[in-house]
């Protein structure tokens, strides 16, 4: 049987018929782009409401009588986890990959529907499992994101039977159900874009897709491993992580287990997941600015190799989250290395995008306001990061509230507002109408600001010595009076910020009916998905025939162009006609 | 966990320097690339895309267990390490895993040389030899048991449980495709051309699970540490030659 590449292969679509079939089991890579969203977006709101529930509480201590100390804890817990990854790792993955994937690269749909459709299905398992560990008895777990060995399985830690173990569960599903999308992602990327579709014509945004799919990959493995051997330690009384410990008074029945061994795990997959979110985040946000500076993005083949390099490189940075498990110095010299020199293609890509407004023809529609409040926060959250990618630094601060400040702008709020970049975005071609522009302009102020009002005074705090993860922080002599006013100012701003994101939900509800309509290409994009014959797309995405790629993804302001973009599936002109491809 | 983050680093490094090796120092807005790209089919590999997922899940379980051997090897540098004495039987299990392995490649070769009996005989016998290593570490397990080896005795003793338990399982889920081949064969009556790919990956996931289990026996017996296991081998190796 000779080799048809998937471009060339004839389709038999079967068109689904029944609502059931179109919305509810469907195999269209669109349909589950939009239940992995919706999904990741409402659980994403509980992970909003503990922060307001634990800003609440650190803003007017001894006032909420149902927020106890480990009510706090478990709150911190919840609302990391779900933020990283049942809510970013989901939705940029599950959600936008899976929406843009197919249509970037011209293809009908993932190549394997079926396993796609059973990955959302897990995913879902996934979140349901999570939330009842939030019922069970003893509450889910208090033992931070991180669920650090050996409190998060002992007595004194709330959750520490049934919460830890689904909570365990839960992400070893959540694994399984990411393996099945991303080989999808990768596959299809590599086998089924459509002819012309070179890799170098692939728009970034699937550049930044496809790597960090393919950390995703190499990397939640060491989560798996770490999740099984712990909860063979708390139900089958094994001792992988645990040391010999007396607790409440007893001596329990561990001996000789390596707590550290599980951050070394935790961190071989930690750090890397913080690439799992920013690389799709970088490559949408490439695409954002281009569209909407109408320019091409400066140097794209540099951007290409930054997302490569930048993925090599996660895999050694890992253990300087580590610096104050008492590790070897020259480890830690090591370490604090390679985290600054990843430092160099981060920096690239950042100048790059700045280099792509230079000149450009900006429109500060509600993407392009994201797309540039993300090159800020994320230059802040990187420098700070800077400073504690050296062990020295690192020493005194971590634990406080410079942690919390740099990584909620580094991996919290920039990943945060391309995904609503990406939504305000794409929404017209998802649902074929225009979100609100005025109430769009509204809650990027309000969240922006917002964000800054709530981050940038933390680190202040944690330059103080303020301490994360702490219910209150009592009379202590170096946390002087104004770290309380301070705190009130930031609970004020979180909760507006919690508001905005209510005009945003409006937005999204109430467009649907009464939004513009949008047409089939409202901000003049290149790229195939703007491209399709009907919006929104439908089965099968292409009509009768696939498209064919004759340019890469950024022929915008071409001189001597009829408009100022032209698609990357319109073909040459004639012979002897000029051509299009004028090197920027 | 340096066994691991090493593997991840030649993966993705393997993944970059592929694509650079084909197209990523092209110039896509220069006239002769337009004209080339132009051209271009599409596909990376002509390959059937089930080939590539595969290939693609076998990095992911390489990533896996290469994690878990790496906390093996951490877990051995500690000061209370005692070795467990692995049960003789695991040769024998071997053996069998050995012979599944190698019925599957024959397998193969008679999809490819359209020998219809050949195939079933063939998809039975790998079949029978798999069940066979799976029932031997289950009896490796009993006779550990019965040693007074549980689970939470000790460290080697947990590892070992886990190690060739997550092997076992993985060897299941593939005994799971392979028998929905072979039911599709003895039932149904498949064409050949039906049952080739799923033939093909099979005998492509077995001969990788040969591979893990060969490298985890290797693991489960290095002793006390496995660095200087490794530089055993190594020596013995370059002593031979
Ligand atoms: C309105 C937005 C947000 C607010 C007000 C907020 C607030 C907080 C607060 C108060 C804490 C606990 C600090 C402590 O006591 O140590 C926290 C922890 C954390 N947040 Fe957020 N957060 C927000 C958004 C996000 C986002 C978008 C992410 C996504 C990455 C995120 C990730 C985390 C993580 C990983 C922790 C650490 C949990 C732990 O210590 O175990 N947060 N956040
Ligand atoms: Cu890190």
């Amino acid at each position: 049987m000779a080799y048809v590449a998937i471009a060339d292969r004839d389709v038999h679509l079967h068109d689904p018929q029944t609502f059931v079939t179109k919305y509810i089991w469907s195999q269209d890579h669109k349909v589950i782009a939009i239940q992995y969203s919706v999904t990741a977006i409402a659980v994403g709101l509980v992970a909003l409401v503990l922060s307001g529930m634990m800003r609440l509480q650190l803003g007017f201590p001894n006032t909420f009588s149902f927020i106890t100390p480990s009510n706090y804890l478990q709150f911190i817990t919840m609302h990391g986890m779900i933020m990283v990854i049942y809510l970013l790792t989901a939705l940029f993955l599950g959600g936008f990959g899976n929406y843009l994937v197919p249509l970037m690269v011209g293809a009908r749909d993932m190549v394997f529907p079926y396993m796609n459709m059973l990955s959302y299905r897990v995913y879902l398992l996934s979140v349901l499992v999570l939330r009842a560990s939030c019922v069970v008895p003893g509450g889910p777990t208090g033992a931070g994101w991180t669920l650090y060995p050996p409190q998060a399985v002992l007595p004194g830690t709330s959750g520490a039977g049934l919460g830890i173990i689904l909570m365990l569960v839960s992400l070893a599903i959540f694994i399984v159900a990411f393996t099945m999308g991303g080989l999808n992602y990768v596959t299809t990327i590599l086998q089924a874009r459509c002819r012309g579709m070179t890799l170098l014509r692939l728009p970034l945004t699937v550049w930044g897709i496809f790597m960090a799919t393919i950390l995703g990959l190499l990397a939640f493995p060491a989560l798996l491993v770490s999740a099984i051997m712990m909860i063979l330690d708390s139900v089958l009384g094994t001792s992988f992580f645990m040391p010999a410990v007396v607790s409440m008074g007893k001596g329990l029945k561990y001996d000789g287990g390596s707590p550290v061994l599980f951050q070394h795990l935790f961190w071989f997959f930690g750090h890397p997941e913080v690439y799992i979110v920013a690389l799709p985040a970088f490559g949408i946000v490439s695409d954002l600015l281009s569209v909407h500076a109408r320019k091409n993005i400066f140097g794209y083949r540099m951007m290409v190799w930054a997302i490569l390099a930048i993925g090599c490189l996660s895999f050694v940075v890992w253990a300087h989250h580590m610096y104050v498990s008492g590790m070897n110095p020259y480890f830690g010299y090591f370490f604090a290395t390679t985290t600054l020199i990843i430092a160099i293609p981060t920096a690239i890509k950042v100048y790059n995008w700045v280099l792509t407004l230079w000149h450009g023809d900006i429109h500060l529609r509600v993407p392009m306001l994201f797309a540039i409040g993300f090159i800020f926060t994320f230059v802040h959250g990187g420098l700070t990061g800077l400073f504690l990618g050296n062990v020295t630094v690192d020493l005194p601060l971590s634990d406080t509230y410079f942690v919390v400040g740099h990584f909620h702008m580094v991996m919290g709020v920039s990943p945060i507002l391309v995904v609503f970049g990406a939504i305000y975005h794409w929404y017209p071609k998802i649902t074929g109408r225009m979100l609100n522009e005025a109430l769009g302009k509204l809650h990027f102020w309000a969240t922006f600001l917002g964000a800054y009002a709530v981050y940038l005074p933390m680190h202040y705090l944690g330059i103080l010595g303020v301490p994360r993860r702490y219910y209150a922080l009592g009379d202590t002599a170096f946390i002087p009076n104004s770290v309380h006013d301070v705190n009130v100012a930031i609970t004020v701003a979180a909760l507006v910020i919690a508001a905005a994101q209510l005009v945003f939900l409006f937005n999204l509800v109430w467009s649907l009916a009464h939004g513009r309509e949008a047409g089939s290409n409202p901000w003049g994009a290149t790229t195939l998905e703007w491209q399709t014959p009907d919006t929104p797309p439908k089965h099968g995405n292409w009509g009768a025939r696939l498209p064919v790629a004759y340019r890469w993804a950024y022929e915008f302001s071409v001189p001597g162009a009829r408009s100022d973009f032209i698609p990357q599936n319109e073909p040459p002109e004639a012979p002897g006609g000029r051509e299009h491809g004028a090197k920027p | 966990m340096s066994v691991a983050a090493l593997f991840a680093l030649v993966a993705v490094g393997i993944v970059g320097w592929w694509l650079f090796a084909r197209q990523l120092t092209a110039k896509p807005w220069e006239k002769r690339q337009i004209e080339s790209d132009n051209a271009s089919g599409g596909a990376a590999l002509a390959l059937p895309a089930a080939r590539v997922g595969l290939w693609l899940l076998l990095a992911v379980m390489t990533s896996f267990f290469g994690l878990l051997i790496s906390a093996y090897g951490m877990r051995m540098e500690l000061a209370d390490w005692r070795p467990l004495a692995v049960p003789d039987l695991l040769w024998a299990n071997t053996a069998m895993l050995l012979a599944s392995s190698a019925a599957f490649q024959w397998t193969r070769w008679a999809v490819a040389r359209g020998h219809a009996e050949g195939v079933a005989a063939g998809l039975v016998l790998s079949g029978l030899f798999a069940f066979a290593f799976l029932a031997g570490q289950v009896l490796a397990w009993q006779q550990l048991h019965a040693s007074g080896q549980f689970l939470a005795s000790n460290a080697a003793a947990a590892f070992f449980y886990l190690l060739t338990g997550l092997h076992g399982l993985h060897l299941a889920g593939g005994l799971a495709v392979w028998g929905r081949t072979t039911a599709r064969i003895w039932r149904i009556r498949a064409r050949l051309e039906d049952v080739r790919l799923s033939i093909e990956l099979c005998a492509l996931y077995w001969h990788f699970l040969l591979a893990v289990w060969l490298v985890l026996f290797a693991v489960l017996m290095s002793g006390t540490s496995l660095t200087s296991a490794f530089l055993d081998i190594c020596s013995a190796i370059v002593k031979a030659l």
